[in-house]
């Protein structure tokens, strides 16, 4: 019987081929945005505001003239660096919460998952407000405050796969050959964990493109002239009535990414957790 | 014996013509049945026997009509009194379903409705079927559970699922089966999933109930058996094609086909003491589907193949009136004896002296919900305590096996836990060479962990599916001492060789393992970490029959090798006395009969013990057997009965003494001790009464 590769199980559903062509666009384009961007993103050509899309400016121009097209393309490093920042922090502290108090259980299991509970309880948007409203807006700050947001989904994932694994008679035999707890976490359970990790992991990721836009958006974020695309749908609200192509372009890049990241979630869920998707 | 006789009047219920069924895969059509017929007469049972895979239930699938979506019926007609099934329109075969044919499957739990009174469930299929009235429907239901022997239908029917046992579950799912008197009834391993007492008294109802009924029963089960025990009539699958079939006389006694033969061969059997046999295994695996050879199926396994085996199948032909085989070489079916080594191969007796006591458990103890946890207290709420094991001790002397059996929730896997370590007892202790061991593996120190070694049951759970099964076999080695790689490698390959598996199969994943194999690496990961004692927990009863035999051979062997102690945990009687030198029979909590296995296996019993052999069923159709039958299923262990915990069940209940007072342990000799109020002599006089001592409740008739 021919083996199937799970990554072979990728290239069948066209929705994930879609979302991984999106994710690796605007990622390639983060890199290198601001080379291949018909203009600089912050120059202001006065004479050309507020142009619709043309052959000059496919994107057309916003109110201070800047190519809208190009803002875009070099606006998804700021994606990529604070969004996936935000996330990789939620992400790692919530595996090393999740496992340890998913392994150890016992009133460190408790006190974890009770404060993981609070910070579940507090509206996200509310909380963040509050957090950037205290240390003020900056990139560093809207890292830390995706990472905190995001650290109780991760950690309830990771925790309540590791519940299930330390049961398992492969981990049960590793404590009775006398196993030290980190060889048992670390080599014996972390590499079941890792499979819904990297699912949860890019789900987080376009939750956290949502949130970064939403307080851009607020300007509570990155702050301008950074070519943020949250901000930039903030400052077009303005002039909406008049030039509605600096809102939509935008709007429509955090949307393609948004769910370019979620076709390539659902695609690595089948191809890692095939068993969920065949429950299912 | 009537029952034996096939009850078929020339009219078919069933009949089956060359289906074939294929299933679309990744790497294309698999055909997983292959070119079956049969016929099941008006009442006739008709028992279907083969190893997981054999495509038995895809088979079942395919005679109603409902395969998989990636399944089809890629040839063939399945005709019911005439009408071919396979031509009917999904509104005509909806029609079919539940009015002509009724299933039952083999997890009761998972077919039931959990949020529908299990009357309402019953009345349900009377009015769409049968168009009765909310009332007679109801009242038809409780006709129905009082047939199924369910106590008390009237308050019965009015319980949700998560109220009954699983025996009184499967109870209503033939009570639903039955409502339309349906032409033919498909049973797709009814019992499997129940303890072996529960088991017994279904089979009864099931033979019972049969009596009244004109339908024909298509009766699938791996266990030869319960084959043996209700059927009438039994076809032998093997990798989608039924290989043999005729009466259970015939199949049984002079078997034409050398699968079916092999496969006897395997069934351990309660009369045999542990010293005295070795299991017939059959080599190799069953082909996959899309790798069957093109000559006959059993080709690659077969003792007395030839090459014109390899090159052209043989069908079914009849050899003897009623008894139809695929083997081209029937008539030498004698040489196959010699091949299997039916003739008992007589293991190497092991000299061992009376060994001292190497493993004690003394009083062990555990209750969950004792030590209620932080929150339970601060919130002032009552725990339930469950008393799972309740004063287990019990010795094993080096290089023995004792072998524990009990039902489950017994606490036999609870008390191996608390052994090992793995979890806490409330009271008692563990002693090791005469050393307390610390309460659990935490507080114990590396060298004592690995003194000490488990077996699971599971072997899908016992390897981690990330590491290479030769990475998990070295790594106990290497715990031991550092050692070069080269050294390393050499000893993984020697363990590997002797649990009997390719040495290239180090780098293999687990899910490149079949079930046994990946047991076989369990047991060889096990022994890597040179323990003194391995506690098996029931190691071979989630694998086939075949698959059963080799891995108890195996584990007889590397003990004899090896003289490790076994501590043998099972369900499974003479699984047990296959193995064990010294059995202790446990009832919630409590070992209620302890003794050599040979003493153990004769009179006098413990009542339970009794019942528990009498419940077997023995795959040996001339074998008669003694009915005890238990009542009820175990109470839960939160509210252990008072007095002698079996008294709530006992066939041989005394009276109010037994309610009362805790049985005095009475001493048979030779250290063979039962927990019974009844005194010996009496116990012996009622047993041997009702059967012959030697022969184990068991005897056979000329």
């Amino acid at each position: 019987m021919r083996v199937v590769r799970p990554w072979m199980r990728l290239g069948k559903s066209a929705s994930t081929v879609f979302g991984f062509l999106v994710v690796f666009f605007f990622l390639v384009m983060a890199f290198i945005g601001p080379f291949v961007a018909p203009f600089k993103y912050s120059d202001q050509i006065l004479a050309e505001r507020l142009q619709p899309p043309s052959a000059k400016h496919w994107f057309g121009t916003d109110a201070l003239g800047r190519d809208i097209f190009s803002r875009i393309l070099v606006g998804s490093r700021d994606v990529f660096l604070v969004a996936g920042s935000g996330a990789i922090l939620a992400i790692l502290i919530g595996l090393l919460l999740g496992l340890s108090s998913g392994y150890f259980g016992g009133l460190l299991d408790e006190a974890i998952m009770r404060m993981m509970d609070v910070l579940l309880a507090i509206p996200p948007l509310l909380l963040s407000m509050v957090i950037l409203g205290t240390v003020g807006p900056s990139r560093v700050n809207v890292v830390f405050v995706v990472g905190v947001l995001y650290t109780p989904m991760v950690a309830r994932v990771v925790r309540s796969v590791v519940l299930d694994v330390r049961t398992r008679g492969f981990v049960e035999a590793a404590k009775l050959r006398g196993e030290r707890s980190t060889y048992v976490l670390l080599r014996e359970i972390l590499p079941s964990v890792l499979p819904p990790l990297a699912v949860e992991s890019s789900m987080r990721f376009s939750y956290a493109i949502f949130l970064v836009a939403s307080l851009g958006f607020l300007g509570l974020g990155v702050q301008p002239p950074s070519p943020d695309w949250g901000l930039m749908v903030g400052e077009a609200r303005t002039w909406f009535s008049q030039a509605q192509w600096i809102l939509l372009f935008p709007a429509g890049a955090i949307a393609l990414l948004v769910v370019g990241v979620a076709f390539m979630s659902d695609g690595l869920r089948r191809m890692l957790l095939p068993e969920v998707v065949n429950a299912g | 014996m009537d029952k034996h006789l096939s009850r078929s009047d020339g009219i078919s219920v069933l009949e089956i013509r060359g289906l074939g069924v294929a299933y679309a895969s990744e790497s294309g059509q698999l055909e997983t049945v292959r070119d079956v017929s049969l016929k099941i007469g008006r009442g006739e049972v008709y028992g279907l026997v083969g190893e997981s895979g054999s495509g038995k239930t895809t088979l079942a699938r395919a005679v109603v009509r409902y395969l998989p979506r990636n399944g089809r019926i890629s040839s063939g007609s399945v005709l019911l009194n005439g009408i071919d099934l396979l031509r009917l329109s999904p509104a005509e075969m909806r029609r079919v379903w539940g009015a002509k044919i009724a299933m039952v499957h083999q997890d009761p739990s998972a077919a039931v409705n959990p949020s529908i009174t299990v009357g309402e469930q019953v009345a349900e299929v009377a009015r769409i079927h049968l168009g009765l009235s909310r009332g007679q429907a109801w009242q038809k239901a409780l006709e129905m559970l009082a047939k199924v022997q369910l106590p008390d239908p009237g308050s019965m029917a009015r319980r949700y699922p998560h109220q009954l046992s699983g025996g009184m579950l499967q109870r209503i799912l033939i009570a639903a089966a039955l409502v339309t008197s349906p032409q033919l009834l498909i049973m797709d391993e009814p019992t499997t999933s129940l303890d072996v007492t529960t088991e017994a008294v279904i089979l009864d109802l099931i033979r019972d109930l049969l009596e009244g009924y004109e339908t024909a029963v298509l009766y699938i089960t791996h266990n030869l058996g319960v084959i043996a025990n209700v059927c009438h009539r039994v076809g032998v699958m093997y990798a989608g094609q039924l290989v043999e079939e005729g009466s259970i006389q015939q199949v049984f006694k002079h078997s034409l086909f050398p699968y079916t033969m092999g496969l006897m061969g395997c069934v351990p059997r309660i009369d045999v003491v542990k010293r005295g046999i070795h299991l017939n295994t059959i080599p190799g695996f069953i082909p996959r589907p899309g790798e069957w050879p093109r000559g006959c199926i059993f080709a690659e396994r077969c003792p007395i193949v030839e090459d014109a085996c390899k090159d052209t199948r043989m069908p079914l032909v009849e050899r003897a009136p009623g008894h139809l085989t695929a083997c081209r070489r029937w008539m030498e079916m004698d040489q196959v004896h010699l091949a299997f080594g039916i003739k008992d191969k007589v293991r190497p007796e092991l000299n061992r002296a009376p060994g001292s006591t190497w493993l004690e458990a003394r009083d062990v103890k555990k209750h969950f919900g004792s030590r209620p946890s932080w929150l339970t207290r601060a919130l002032k709420r009552e725990s339930a305590i469950v008393r799972a094991v309740d004063g287990i001790s019990l010795r094993a002397q080096a290089g023995s096996t004792v072998g524990i059996v009990g039902e489950s929730g017994c606490g036999k896997t609870t008390f191996a836990r608390c052994v090992v370590g793995l979890e806490q007892p409330t009271a008692g202790e563990v002693k090791l060479d005469g050393k307390r061991l610390g309460s659990t593996w935490a507080k114990r120190s590396p060298e004592i962990l690995r003194e000490i070694q488990i077996v699971f049951q599971n072997p899908d759970a016992s390897l981690n599916p990330w590491h290479p099964v030769g990475t998990s076999v070295g790594r106990p080695i290497t715990l031991r001492g550092k050692l070069p790689r080269s050294e390393l490698d050499l000893q993984v390959r020697q363990l590997f060789r002797a649990v009997r598996l390719p040495e290239d199969y180090t780098s293999r994943l687990p899910n490149e393992l079949s079930g046994g194999e990946k047991q076989r690496v369990a047991i060889a990961r096990a022994f890597a970490a040179s323990p003194s004692v391995i506690i098996c927990d029931e190691p071979v009863s989630s694998l086939d029959v075949s698959v059963q035999a080799s891995l108890m051979n195996l584990l007889a062997e590397l003990q004899a090798s090896n003289e490790t102690t076994y501590l043998f945990i099972s369900h499974d009687l003479a699984a047990v006395r296959h193995l064990s030198d010294r059995i202790a029979v446990i009832y919630l909590g409590q070992i209620v009969e302890m003794g050599s296995a040979e003493s153990v296996f004769a009179p006098p019993f413990h009542p339970y013990t009794e019942a528990l052999f009498s419940a077997i069923p023995i795959p040996d159709p001339d074998v008669h057997q003694e009915r005890i039958r238990l009542r009820g299923a175990v109470p839960s262990a939160m509210h252990i009965p008072s007095g002698c915990r079996f008294h709530t069940r006992c066939p041989r209940k005394v009276g109010g003494i037994c309610e009362d007072h805790e049985p005095p342990w009475q001493d048979a000799g030779d250290d063979h001790l039962i927990q019974c109020h009844i005194p010996l002599q009496q116990l012996l006089a009622m047993q041997n009464s009702n059967a012959d001592p030697n022969a184990v409740s068991v005897s056979a008739e000329p």
